[in-house]
């Protein structure tokens, strides 16, 4: 057998997308459920208090952002938990390219397949709580930077707790606190946005948290799994 | 540069037997200190002439919280160097910081929330600094879960010093973004107390405080960092000398 060839992080980042996009393609099942939660938490909201719709409209920023970061938390456990157990992530360290980069890949396959579907669902949770049709778009994009970075901060707290016993309740002590800035400026964008106010502001510093957690997070997260792995 | 002495304090013979003898160095200037300052704070100070006695509580809970952030960046300090050098003495100082600075922000906590019941006749209120001590109190327990989650030492020290840096970097981002947060919610809180018009009776017990419970968290950290030497070169052939010798 020939030794394989070399491949650039470049495209080992590329079919490491397409392997994880397609495996979890095949157990729609496990990365729905988040989801689901993600809708029921929102349902409580209105349950647990006075259902009138102008007085929810004040709620929703809360309810949405609380119930996007315990769904996302809840999704962590699908980041590394499977190829931590099988191996995949030890080639993937022994594998030579930088281990940060595959897991950014991998970060942002886990950002497809829980953070923007919640996205895409949160119009209805958004419009169920009371917001007007007008500020949907910014309730979009509030949601979309906030779940990129909450994805990025959680892939360390996964990476650390890779391959614990007690690791899902662990998790979120890890996570929880590193996820306030997100939760403050997410929650606010929101806010403004269903009061049909400018919502640039909480949005730069939201976009910055984005990008800041993009270029730091991989290299902690790469860190923690090399720790985890040894 | 000479980098001889920083490889020494590596070593755990080494380490040991300097802490104990830096201890007293530490211990009892902090003793002095906090009895002066406390003296100085409760009987000598005047009262102020807006919170009356109610202020005084300034002196525990001020070195408190101004020690609950010194000992997270000491700790995360300690953890890059135990990481960067594999220093084993560098982690176990790390280990032992954490236990300190979760009392020293609990003690911040409670004093803040006492003191709030004159100031703002509630035992709590969403204060951007109160608020940003509560997240920096998780971000101390989650490290102590971490790390007592792993039971292999060298894992949880390795996994725990990525958590501290991580933190550490986070810590002002949480600060400023609670800080944001809550000044667009209530007006700046009564407690701006204008620090260069505080009276010298005033200011100096507050420093004497301030640099007594710093040496104190000295001390204590030389303690429990021994403790947890020891601990960790149980079954090293020195110990049994080091026992004799005390």
């Amino acid at each position: 057998m020939s030794a394989p060839e070399p491949v650039s992080a470049l495209k080992a980042g590329s079919m490491l997308v397409r392997r994880d996009l397609r495996l979890a393609l095949r157990r729609p099942g496990e990365w729905l459920q988040p989801l689901v939660f993600f809708l029921v938490v929102t349902t409580l909201f209105p349950l647990a208090t006075n259902p009138e719709l102008s007085r929810l409209r004040d709620m929703a920023p809360a309810a949405l952002w609380v119930a996007a970061l315990l769904s996302s938390l809840l999704a962590l456990e699908l980041l590394f938990r499977e190829d931590g157990q099988d191996g995949t992530l030890e080639q993937l360290a022994v594998s030579g390219l930088p281990l940060a980069w595959l897991l950014l890949a991998k970060t942002c396959v886990h950002w497809l397949l829980t953070g923007l579907p919640l996205v895409l669902v949160a119009p209805l949770a958004a419009t169920a709580l009371g917001a007007p049709y007008a500020s949907i778009p910014g309730v979009l994009a509030a949601l979309l930077l906030g779940s990129v970075a909450l994805s990025l901060i959680g892939a360390v707290g996964a990476g650390l707790t890779l391959g614990l016993r007690r690791g899902g309740v662990l998790l979120a002590l890890l996570v929880l606190p590193l996820a306030v800035p997100v939760l403050i400026f997410g929650a606010r964008a929101t806010a403004l946005a269903i009061a049909l106010e400018p919502m640039a502001a909480p949005m730069y510093l939201l976009a910055a948290i984005a990008v800041l957690s993009a270029t730091l997070a991989p290299l902690a997260a790469a860190a923690a799994v090399r720790i985890s792995l040894e | 540069m000479n980098w001889v002495w920083f490889h020494k304090l590596g070593s755990p013979p080494h380490f040991y037997r300097l802490a104990g003898k830096m201890l007293p160095w530490f211990a009892w200037p902090a003793l002095l200190l906090c009895v002066g300052g406390t003296y100085g704070g409760l009987v000598l100070a005047p009262a102020d002439y807006q919170q009356g006695d109610g202020f005084r509580i300034l002196y525990v809970h001020a070195p408190a919280a101004w020690l609950s952030v010194m000992v997270y960046s000491a700790m995360a300090v300690y953890a890059a160097v135990g990481l960067i050098w594999r220093i084993n003495v560098a982690h176990a100082l790390a280990a032992s910081c954490a236990a300190i600075g979760a009392s020293f922000t609990v003690v911040a906590l409670v004093t803040g929330s006492l003191w709030g019941r004159p100031m703002w006749g509630t035992y709590w209120e969403w204060d951007p600094r109160l608020t940003s001590e509560l997240v920096l109190l998780f971000l101390y327990l989650g490290y102590m879960g971490l790390r007592s989650a792993i039971d292999d030492t060298a894992r949880a020290d390795r996994a725990s010093a990525v958590l501290a840096i991580v933190g550490a970097v986070n810590v002002p981002i949480i600060h400023y973004s609670v800080t944001w947060w809550n000044s667009l919610h209530q007006a700046p809180s009564v407690m701006k107390f204008g620090k260069p018009t505080m009276p010298a009776s005033m200011l100096i017990p507050l420093l004497m405080m301030l640099l007594g419970f710093t040496l104190y968290f000295v001390a204590i950290m030389l303690v429990r960092a021994r403790g947890e030497v020891l601990r960790r070169e149980r079954n090293a052939h020195w110990i049994a000398a080091a026992a004799e010798e005390t």
